[in-house]
């Protein structure tokens, strides 16, 4: 039987509610496919709250915040080129508030992000299935939005380019992922013409250190149904802390541990329908929040292909996968 | 269509890729070597801002240029230039631009460091920087825009003080600089008639360094390293020997005490207050009938400098500071306040990205060089294109920062007097969109300072004086669409700011420099 190839992730919340844009709510960190011509999107919707943040290495809250709230609504999509190269893009309104204090909430559509993944390596070994991804991704701000708004900014507007390496195993209906992703962050662009880092800069631009993203996840995944656990490790490869009592920037040194759970389920009585759901949370982290997500999301698959049926006969082993 | 995804896709990585820059080239770090156009041979006669007279502090008369130990001092000029690394002569570029402008640059610089608003105690009070401990947090100063104007216009009237009594000496000494007395010494920081004794770049960095000592105490270090490395780099570029340099900073330091003499005294010590004073504004307000202002940091955090309207002003009296408070704001229960509340409240309730980024391009809050230090750097970008000679620049800067501390004390004044309530304190659906400071709202603070800079600015370069008008009205502007300030705030600010830069004109008209 058929399957359905998409499952997605809010992979975790990194930076100071703002997302580094690359890494939120792809479906592009686990090991699945969609089907050649097959088109899978939907709309995923998602929480994120933290009260106590890092500041610098400094744990602390901030009374004239209280908590820092980020709601957003994703379009999403994922494009099976071929069974083995889709592409997926990803788009997100956010909208971010503060309880405390009397800063304005920020609001709008942040970024586009887009990757291709590849599987060039499927392999049955004497006990289960061993798979390697290779994926390319992008990013670009889609509006023109305020960034040196920290926390409540909804992007840094830098554009990205990533890219991924991912390995798969999968022993019946057990599996384990691990991937690690370098993302090359272009400038960002502050409002004002000078600002202190840890030096004056006489400029608007700037200069985004690289991240690097370390991300496991593991556990139940059958046809109808994947239930996993996730970690994230971010690290943001330069940067300077937050002084104390300032507030953050851009620029700087934002790095997160988070843990989370996701749940795909496959509606069966509508071929194509999926319901997905998830939460994470920061237990470790340096210049962001520590924040709680919760996320949730209804997914359509289209299919382009001429025949329907010749699915059916797919030998492919990634097609049995889920 | 799986050729458009893979053309799109491709062709976004590559956006990507060729938008990934990460070079930054700040706007003055390669500026051209400053070559005046006038080298104003006369500034000794210049009106000065606190010596009585340009010779207060004696110098040597300078050795003759036959004396055998000047020909040593110009044969360590040669042996310097023969074996230049990169290091040096970057760093003779670097001060080569301006040793006013270089400063003025560092000065921003620690503003932007120090300007961070103490975290609170455990039970909710505040810890308050204190000078004899700087080193305990919080760390001294906190560099508010009050105390950075004060901060700016010590520094660049001592400059400009210490500038006048060099050009003094210079004509009376007249001994040429090291390129005019031996052709084998190239002149790598431009090359003039100006006599070099003493040395110009000298007389900065030692009167700034000791300024700094007073205003910037934790950083003594860090500053000295900088004044002996702008001295270094005048003598390794042929503009002064060890001679002209060691004059030149004695004499710097001495004038600075001067100024640091006035600055112990001149009651910005005692600007912070006392719980008692605090209390006063708020029921002397109460028992006038009107709403007072209340902090809204939490935990609530005494006004910021409540007494920074008593520190003595340099460009007029305190009695005519006090003449220029302006009549007060509209009552707090008057329908004119009702219509400047929902004028605020129409602005912030749906902000346009044009003004959300005129607030923070202006905002100059915490963490940054203050609205003060934002007009030094327009000033500084400005002067740069004008070809000033140092002690042209150093007047310029300290009519501007004269202007702009004043315009802080009547101001702050201005606050303190009528203790005005800021429009998020009156209606809670106001807010804001960058941080709300933590002191009374009428005047606005921005609109003053700039309406001071504005003036003078306008003076000391005419053709730009629509364009910091415009400049000044903007930043204005930016804080009633922010959500921070009331018409009346905004547009009384600019007034009153204007009339402070009047006096600052009307000294600039008769000190000698035209």
């Amino acid at each position: 039987m058929n399957l359905i190839k998409f499952h997605r992730h809010i992979a975790l919340c990194v930076g100071f509610v703002v997302t580094i844009a690359s890494s939120f709510a792809q479906t592009d960190q686990d090991a699945i496919m969609m089907n050649k011509n097959q088109f899978c999107t939907g709309l995923m919707y998602g929480t994120d709250s933290w009260n106590k943040y890092w500041e610098g290495t400094n744990h602390r809250e901030n009374l004239n915040l209280g908590t820092i709230s980020s709601k957003s609504l994703s379009v999403m999509g994922n494009y099976g080129i071929k069974d083995n190269l889709n592409f997926l893009f990803n788009t997100p309104y956010i909208s971010n508030k503060a309880s405390a204090g009397t800063l304005h909430s920020i609001a709008g559509i942040q970024d586009l992000s887009a990757w291709l993944k590849w599987m060039p390596i499927e392999k049955d070994l004497k006990h289960g299935t061993f798979s390697l991804y290779v994926l390319a991704g992008a990013s670009a701000p889609l509006n023109d939005y305020i960034v040196d708004y920290l926390p409540l900014a909804i992007g840094f507007k830098s554009s990205t380019a990533s890219g991924r390496l991912m390995l798969d195993y999968q022993l019946g209906d057990f599996f384990a992922t691990a991937s690690e992703t370098y993302t090359i962050r272009g400038n960002s662009q502050t409002e004002r013409n000078a600002y202190y880092t840890t030096v004056m800069n006489l400029s608007n631009q700037i200069a985004m250190p690289d991240v690097n993203t370390l991300h496991f996840r593991a556990g139940y995944r059958t046809s109808w149904l994947i239930a996993e656990a996730t970690l994230t490790d971010t690290k943001t490869l330069g940067g300077f802390d937050i002084t104390k009592n300032n507030m953050p920037f851009p620029s700087n040194r934002m790095n997160s541990t988070s843990v989370g759970v996701n749940i795909k389920y496959e509606i069966p009585k509508v071929f194509g329908l999926s319901l997905i759901g998830g939460g994470n949370h920061v237990i470790q982290g340096r210049n962001v929040g520590q924040s709680t997500a919760y996320y949730g999301g209804l997914f359509y698959i289209l299919d382009f292909s001429k025949k329907v049926k010749k699915k059916k006969e797919s030998t492919n082993s990634s097609t049995e996968k889920k | 269509m799986k050729h458009l995804y893979i053309k799109s896709l491709v062709a976004l990585f590559l956006l990507s890729l060729a938008s990934c820059k990460k070079d930054i080239e700040f706007r003055t770090a390669h500026l051209p070597i400053l070559e005046p156009k006038n080298i104003d041979l006369d500034a000794g006669s210049w009106k000065t801002v606190l010596l009585t007279r340009p010779d207060t502090f004696a110098i040597a008369t300078p050795l003759d240029k036959s004396n055998a130990n000047y020909i040593a001092e110009l044969n360590e000029i040669k042996g310097f230039q023969r074996n230049l690394t990169q290091d040096q002569s970057s760093n003779i570029n670097y001060w080569a631009a301006g040793g006013v402008l270089r400063w003025n640059e560092l000065i921003r610089e620690l503003v932007a460091k120090y300007n961070l608003p103490p975290f609170q105690n455990e039970d909710g009070t505040y810890p308050i920087p204190s000078s004899a401990n700087p080193f305990a947090y919080p760390l001294f100063p906190f560099a508010n825009p009050p105390y950075s104007a004060r901060a700016y216009a010590y520094i660049a009237a001592a400059q400009y003080d210490a500038l006048v009594a060099c050009w003094h000496y210079k004509k009376l000494y007249n001994r040429a600089a090291p390129y005019n007395n031996d052709s084998s010494i190239i002149a790598k920081a431009g090359k003039s008639n100006l006599p070099s004794y003493p040395s110009e770049a000298a007389v900065i960095a030692g009167v700034t360094a000791e300024m700094m000592k007073l205003l910037f105490p934790t950083e003594i270090a860090a500053i000295q390293e900088k004044a002996t490395a702008h001295e270094e780099a005048t003598i390794m570029s042929g503009s002064a020997t060890r001679s002209d340099v060691n004059a030149g900073d004695a004499l710097g330091r001495q004038i600075a005490q001067v100024f640091i003499a006035r600055a112990k005294t001149d009651k910005a010590g005692k600007a912070v207050g006392t719980p008692t004073d605090w209390a006063n504004f708020e029921t002397s307000t109460i028992a006038k009938g009107e709403i007072p202002w209340i902090s809204q940091d939490s935990p609530k955090r005494p006004g910021m400098l409540p007494l920074y309207g008593n520190v003595k002003p340099f460009l007029f009296d305190t009695t005519t500071a006090k003449s220029l408070v302006p009549p007060p704001p509209p009552l707090t229960g008057s329908d004119q306040m009702k219509i400047e509340l929902a004028e605020v409240l129409s602005y912030t309730n749906n902000p346009t990205i044009e003004n959300q980024q005129l607030v923070l391009f202006w905002g100059d809050g915490v963490g940054t060089y203050t609205p003060p230090g934002h007009w030094n750097a327009i000033a500084a970008e400005d002067f740069i294109t004008k070809n000033f000679s140092e002690v042209r620049w150093a007047r310029n800067l300290a009519l501007l920062n004269m202007a702009l501390m004043d315009a802080g004390i009547v101001c702050w004044k201005t606050k303190y007097t009528y203790y005005n309530p800021r429009p998020s304190q009156l209606d809670p659906r106001i807010k804001t969109l960058t941080g709300l400071p933590n002191f009374p709202s009428y005047i606005s603070g921005h609109s003053t300072f700039s309406g001071a800079a504005a003036a003078i600015l306008g003076y000391i370069i005419p053709e730009r004086a629509s364009a910091y008008t415009q400049m000044a009205n903007d930043a204005s502007k930016s804080r009633l669409v922010g959500g921070l300030h009331y018409r009346s705030d905004c547009e009384v600010g600019l007034r009153v700011g204007n009339d402070i830069g009047q006096y600052a004109i009307e000294r600039a008209k008769t000190d000698g420099a035209n």
